[in-house]
């Protein structure tokens, strides 16, 4: 069992994470954040597929994204 | 659940400056990593030259000076020699190192002085709106190259790794490049190498970051990461060019 | 009574750096102020210091910015052309408020100029040299004894105000010989220096820097700077005054002319000519009360430098609005004379108060 956390507020949305991510588990989200930008959101719904690979966060230029397992 | 990857203990909260999808911030998280791994942070002090990287101590919890353009190793020198127990890294980008500062990172390579350079080649001025650099590919259109760099006007993008792999002062010179997760991994290798190689009194050690600047190569994230790829690496290949094992040089 | 050793003028500056406790020189060479890398480079490793033969002037000033950012006491020197290249530098180190000393024995200009003795850097000094809106501290030594003395004073007013400090002197100064006394006058202070760069240890990450893109932040800074400068024109002007009080006649001038000047004024005084001087050591600080008080009641003045006129215009700035003043300049290596300045002192004189 594994997740990840985006700091919505800290994503600029440049897909990188989307991009990487060997489960196609990270999307963008459909509402803006605090700063304006799209930014990236796991789903949820496909939580148990995370395995904690913490490719997304290596890619992010944000340091965005923490990784739980 | 164990966090098994957060923000690193030398990264500061604040927000970067940065475009999105830039590379420059993953080159920031993986220094900060590298200073956490080798707990060197109390004892470390940074020189942005000028540009996208001068923002450095926003991003830093470290001491910093601001250097004039180009001039980051000079100033490396004078503080390495002021305090040889610290750390001293200087973070230029290609207009600062390969084109103003040629003199400056050429001479403290050639004297073997024991600081550590980082390097972001990301063939554009990105702060002043994507202007051509030395480092700009032959063909590719910038604002001051508008019809594609030419060598017969304008030469040939300069290979610095290789060129400072050539000084007898180096210990350590490496291109990585920072585009996919694979060479992300490998370029926190040669970070943390590098400061290896200086906190071993082991002399100068210089790493290449081929990195993105999709604003001013005006496409998308993501295509600027293939750009490195299919562009970039053809020409800047990648790999270590130079590494001291032993303190030979004595 | 403290010994004396016959001493070139570069050398007593280099050794008054290393009694200042200046450790970090980085330097290139251009004459004519070799002396002073070369008696560095064999005596400050001797010292424990550290000397690099730098690949430019422009690489030796930010090797001093570094060194000086470490809270370590650091120089340089070179000559016209040189200066030319590290007011970048000179200019970042005023605007991120680092102390530095940095010297020019100065060589005719403009252009690469020849190396006769001259005062063509007075403006840039003085002035500005660099971009911005920054003033250097600017002492100019008139005798050996001073080469000495006042580079003791230049670190300690560098770090007094955290403010690099040029000393300017002609070729004459640097190059000859005269009895000097190579211990400090008194004991050699060291301020504090809670801003130095060594590592956050034990305390919150320290920045130097002069870039400042908030809202009126840059402005602030140079408000805070301008309150520094004050600070230095109230506090620290050294000015020699001789022969005042019967004056008819005041000859202003530094450095070499000074000294001239001052057998001009023997071979007046012998005439019946009652001339003084005022000697200016600090250029940045100007003496500016004392011009303007002597001038006030004296009202003619005599400016003699070795170049078309550069000091004369702080003269006028300073002086009181009914002086009248004459200027006698010899540039590009052109010198002046005893004889001819008393020349000019007749002319002066004649010519009367305006």
């Amino acid at each position: 069992m594994a997740h990840i956390v985006i700091d919505r507020d800290r994503c600029k949305g440049c897909y990188f994470c989307i991009e990487f991510c060997p489960r196609n588990i990270i999307r963008i989200s459909q509402e803006h954040n605090r700063i304006g930008y799209f930014p990236a959101e796991f789903i949820e719904e496909e939580r148990e597929r995370c395995t904690g690979c913490k490719t997304c966060a290596v890619m992010c230029p944000d340091t965005a994204i923490e990784v739980y397992k | 659940m164990n966090a098994i990857f957060k923000r690193p203990d030398n990264l500061t909260d604040a927000a970067t400056h940065f475009c999105p999808g830039c590379t420059h911030g993953i080159a920031h998280r993986l220094i900060a990593e590298a200073m956490d791994e080798l707990g060197i942070a109390d004892r470390t002090i940074g020189i942005p030259g000028v540009g996208c990287c001068v923002f450095l101590y926003r991003y830093f919890p470290i001491d910093a000076l601001e250097a004039p353009h180009g001039r980051a190793p000079a100033c490396a020198t004078g503080m390495k020699r002021a305090q040889p127990d610290r750390i001293i890294f200087a973070y230029q980008g290609d207009g600062d190192m390969a084109a103003i500062g040629t003199s400056e990172i050429i001479h403290a390579a050639n004297r073997g002085e024991n600081i550590t350079v980082f390097f972001i080649n990301n063939s554009v001025y990105g702060m002043t709106g994507g202007q051509m650099a030395p480092t700009t590919l032959l063909g590719q259109q910038t604002t001051t190259s508008p019809f594609g760099r030419d060598f017969k006007s304008e030469g040939y993008p300069i290979k610095m790794a290789e060129m400072l792999a050539t000084l007898e002062g180096v210990a350590y010179s490496t291109r990585v490049s920072l585009h996919s997760p694979k060479h992300v991994n490998q370029a926190k290798k040669a970070i943390r190498k590098a400061f290896e190689m200086q906190i071993n009194e082991m002399g100068f050690s210089v790493v290449e970051m081929l990195s993105t600047c999709n604003t001013n190569w005006r496409v998308s994230p993501l295509e600027a990461l293939t750009m490195i790829e299919r562009e970039m690496i053809p020409y800047f290949p990648l790999g270590v060019f130079k590494e001291r094992t032993g303190k030979d040089f004595l | 009574m403290t010994e004396k050793k016959l001493t070139k003028g570069n050398i007593a500056l280099a050794e008054g750096a290393i009694q200042a406790g200046c450790r970090f020189y980085f330097g290139y060479p251009i004459t004519p102020q070799n002396d002073i890398p070369e008696y560095l480079a064999r005596n400050l490793p001797k010292n424990g210091g550290t000397f690099i033969p730098a690949e430019s002037e422009i690489a030796s000033i930010n090797m001093v910015m570094g060194a000086s950012a470490s809270g370590k006491r650091a120089m340089t020197s070179s000559s016209g052309p040189g200066i030319s290249l590290m007011q970048e530098g000179i200019s970042y180190l005023a605007g991120s408020e680092m102390p530095a000393v940095i010297v020019n024995i100065m060589r005719c200009g403009p252009g690469l100029g020849g190396i006769a003795p001259t005062q063509g850097d007075y403006n840039q000094a003085v002035h500005g040299g660099g971009h911005g809106d920054y003033r250097n501290i600017v002492l100019a030594p008139g005798s050996v004894q001073e080469m000495f003395d006042l580079t003791i004073r230049a670190f300690e007013l560098a770090d007094k105000y955290r403010n690099p400090t040029m000393i300017i002197a002609d070729a004459m100064i640097g190059q000859f010989q005269e009895p000097c006394r190579l211990t400090p006058e008194k004991p050699v202070e060291f301020p504090e220096k809670p801003w130095a760069l060594t590592g956050r240890k034990g305390r919150s990450p320290r920045l130097l820097k002069s870039l400042y893109l908030g809202d009126y932040e840059q402005e602030e800074h140079n408000l805070f700077l301008k309150k520094k400068y004050d600070e230095i024109q109230e506090n620290e002007v050294m000015v020699e005054m001789q022969n005042l009080d019967d004056a008819e006649l005041i000859i202003v001038a530094f450095g070499t002319p000074a000294r001239v000047a001052k057998t001009a004024i023997s071979l007046a005084r012998a005439e019946g000519l009652k001339v003084g001087l005022i000697r200016p050591i600090t250029l940045f600080p100007f003496p500016v009360k004392q011009v303007f008080e002597h001038s006030a009641r004296v009202k003619n003045i005599l400016v003699v430098e070795m170049n078309t006129g550069q000091m004369v215009r702080d003269v006028r700035i300073a002086a009181h609005k009914d002086a009248a003043i004459h200027f006698y300049g010899r540039p590009g290596g052109g010198f002046p004379f005893p004889d001819d300045v008393l020349g000019e002192i007749k002319k002066a004189l004649a010519g009367g108060a305006r």
